[in-house]
């Protein structure tokens, strides 16, 4: 069960490293490459979570759910890029402007 | 546990799948008279279901159903309560309505033409309808995703930068939220092995480690709902979604991220918060009162109002988290259905607004032509009803929470109500004083005709409105319904 600590401890690093990727940079490629970090960081929690010694099988659970998750997390990946690619193509920027209040005069479709 | 009879399954089934066939078939058969049809034909026979699950629940009390007949903790299951069935009648009505006025309002571009819309729209109505149902965390997180990601394509949908820096800024809020929700759903899972909400309920496992994974489920959900800290994404991007889009993510979708944090805090971690953290997450809900109506006062565009509206009429939902009785849980579910119909009408009215004159500026609403009126008059029936003027249903709902707050002696909880109806009720009357004003004489600009509305595009939010007040005169009747399936916390 020792061996099960060190990689609890590299999730719980990747989980920050990824949440500074995501709040710290303003490129939005960054920010998603962040979340992705994120999402792995959880997956690899799972699958140390499933772990139940070296005799006996892993529990199904943690990785069904890590399954899953990694397939939704490729789904959001792919939408993400899109939208980005979108936006780029629309404004020419890959960040997003960090002032929210400038743009209110602007609102609906007219 | 026992299956609950095969008709009720067929009900839920239908609730769930129902929408979502029907988008396929949309999609895939385009044809213009089904494409319109068949999701008004489908919204109005989900109401007759639900008509007969809320008679049979009157029988038989909430109801669990089991996928494939295996119960928790080895299947999955599906939990229905009052809560879950107020809000699959909210997004019933709001859904026939958005689908009556769909017909005549979206006409988008070639590339992305109105089956487009309905596909996505029809998706999310059934993810949505999933949601309120799920009774697992690890499904609930599964939904979550499928809402969000076809919620963002919504307000896409409007296309322009603007469009889709909003959608942008959502998705981003809406991906980080998920994550945190995530993690909080692997360290329950890591520290009781179990995921259905029935089971958590049943166990003892109170401690930190539980608040932090509450901690990060509530501020995961907080994200995707918009709740005051990290409301930042919501008004821009319910403003700039097509009006239709913005009625039901306004209704529907924000307020599912709050539902959640109820169920989720009243349910299997109750007891486990300690009461000054139900104390801080409501007095995160008054500041988001106040701020959103505030901000709402400041704006000068009608669409913009209303989405900082719901900001602030959000926070009212987290004000049973410290009160927990059972006047405060039925003021919150009648709080949820009246502004989720109240908030459909507006939108859609200033939908029908933007159809007419051009743009949503409040300054166009005093042009002083008759054919805006009936649409002013439509303003003025939600805007009554969102700042809780009796009668109508968001009165009897701060009545109640206005209530719970002095019988548990937590009279400032009666002041937020109150003062946010106030706040409410100003940036209501704000709208309508441009919509009364004489047109200024020397006003300039060329008067551009107004357009005509088709009735499709008038009745939809004139209905929900009226239904908005109608709720005012249907609280005793009511009630033994909102009765069905209190939270453990919330004694009788």
């Amino acid at each position: 069960m020792t061996a099960v600590v060190p990689l609890a401890a590299t999730a719980g690093l990747l989980f920050a490293i990824g949440l500074y990727g995501m709040i710290g940079r303003t490129g939005l490629i960054h920010r998603l490459l962040g979340a992705n970090i994120m999402a792995s960081a959880i997956f690899l929690f799972l699958v140390v979570l499933s772990t139940r010694g070296i005799e006996a099988s892993a529990d199904p659970v943690p990785q069904a759910m890590v399954l899953t998750g990694i397939v939704i997390s490729v789904c959001i990946t792919a939408f993400a890029l899109g939208l980005i690619r979108y936006l780029r193509v629309m404004t020419g920027e890959d960040e997003l402007r960090r002032s929210t209040r400038d743009a209110d005069g602007q609102s609906a479709d007219d | 546990m026992t299956d609950p009879p095969p008709l009720v399954m067929a009900g839920h089934t239908a609730l769930l799948l129902g929408p979502l066939i029907c988008g396929l078939l949309v999609y895939l058969l385009p044809w213009p008279r089904f494409r319109d049809a068949a999701p008004i034909v489908l919204s109005a026979g989900l109401l007759v279901v639900l008509w007969y699950l809320s008679g049979e629940m009157l029988g038989t009390g909430p109801v669990t159903l089991a996928l494939g007949g295996h119960f928790a903790p080895l299947g999955i299951e599906l939990h229905v309560d009052a809560l879950a069935l107020a809000m699959l009648w909210l997004t019933g009505l709001v859904g026939l309505a958005v689908n009556v006025h769909i017909t005549a309002s979206v006409n988008l571009t070639e590339r992305f033409g109105p089956e487009g819309f309905r596909i996505l729209w029809l998706v999310l109505w059934s993810a949505l309808n999933a949601l309120f149902v799920a009774a697992d965390l690890f499904n609930i997180y599964v939904l979550l995703e499928l809402s969000a990601i076809t919620a963002i394509a919504l307000v896409a949908v409007s296309r322009g930068p603007e469009a889709v820096a909003a959608a942008t800024r959502y998705l981003f809020f809406a991906l980080a939220g998920s994550l945190f929700f995530l993690l909080g759903v692997a360290l329950v899972y890591a520290k009781t092995g179990l995921l259905a909400l029935r089971g958590l309920e049943s166990l003892q496992w109170h401690g930190p480690a539980s608040v932090f994974a509450l901690g990060l489920m509530t501020l995961g959900l907080a994200m995707k709902a918009a709740l005051f800290p990290v409301h930042a994404w919501l008004p821009r991007a319910h403003a700039i979604a097509p009006s239709a889009a913005s009625a039901l993510l306004s209704a529907l979708v924000a307020k599912a991220g709050v539902y959640l944090v109820i169920r989720l805090w009243s349910g299997p971690f109750d007891g486990h918060w300690p009461e000054f953290l139900g104390q801080s997450m409501a007095v995160l809900g008054a500041a988001g009162i106040a701020y959103g109506s505030i901000q709402a006062i400041r704006q000068s565009r009608l669409k913009l109002v209303i989405a900082y509206s719901t900001v602030a009429q959000l926070g009212y939902l987290l004000l049973v988290l410290p009160l927990a009785s059972v006047l405060a849980w039925h003021g919150v579910i009648y709080h949820a259905l009246s502004h989720g119909l109240a908030k459909a009408a507006l939108f859609l009215a200033a939908g029908n607004v933007i159809f007419m004159v051009g743009n949503d500026r409040l300054e166009s609403l005093s042009r002083g032509d008759h054919r805006l009126a009936g649409n002013a008059m439509v303003m003025a029936l939600a805007g009554v009803s969102l700042a809780g003027l009796p009668p109508s249903g968001g009165f009897i709902g701060k009545w109640w929470l206005i209530n719970a707050a002095l019988e548990s002696g937590q009279w400032w909880w009666a002041l937020v109500v109150g003062g946010g109806g106030l706040l409410t009720a100003a940036y209501v009357f704000r709208v309508l004083r441009y919509a009364m004003a004489e047109p200024h004489p020397d006003d300039g600009r060329p008067d551009l005709p107004v357009k005509r509305l088709p009735r499709r595009m008038f009745w939809p939010p004139m209905l929900l409105a009226l239904g908005a007040i109608a709720l005012g005169f249907a609280g005793q009747w009511l009630v033994p319904i909102l009765a069905l399936g209190r939270p453990g916390n919330i004694a009788g």
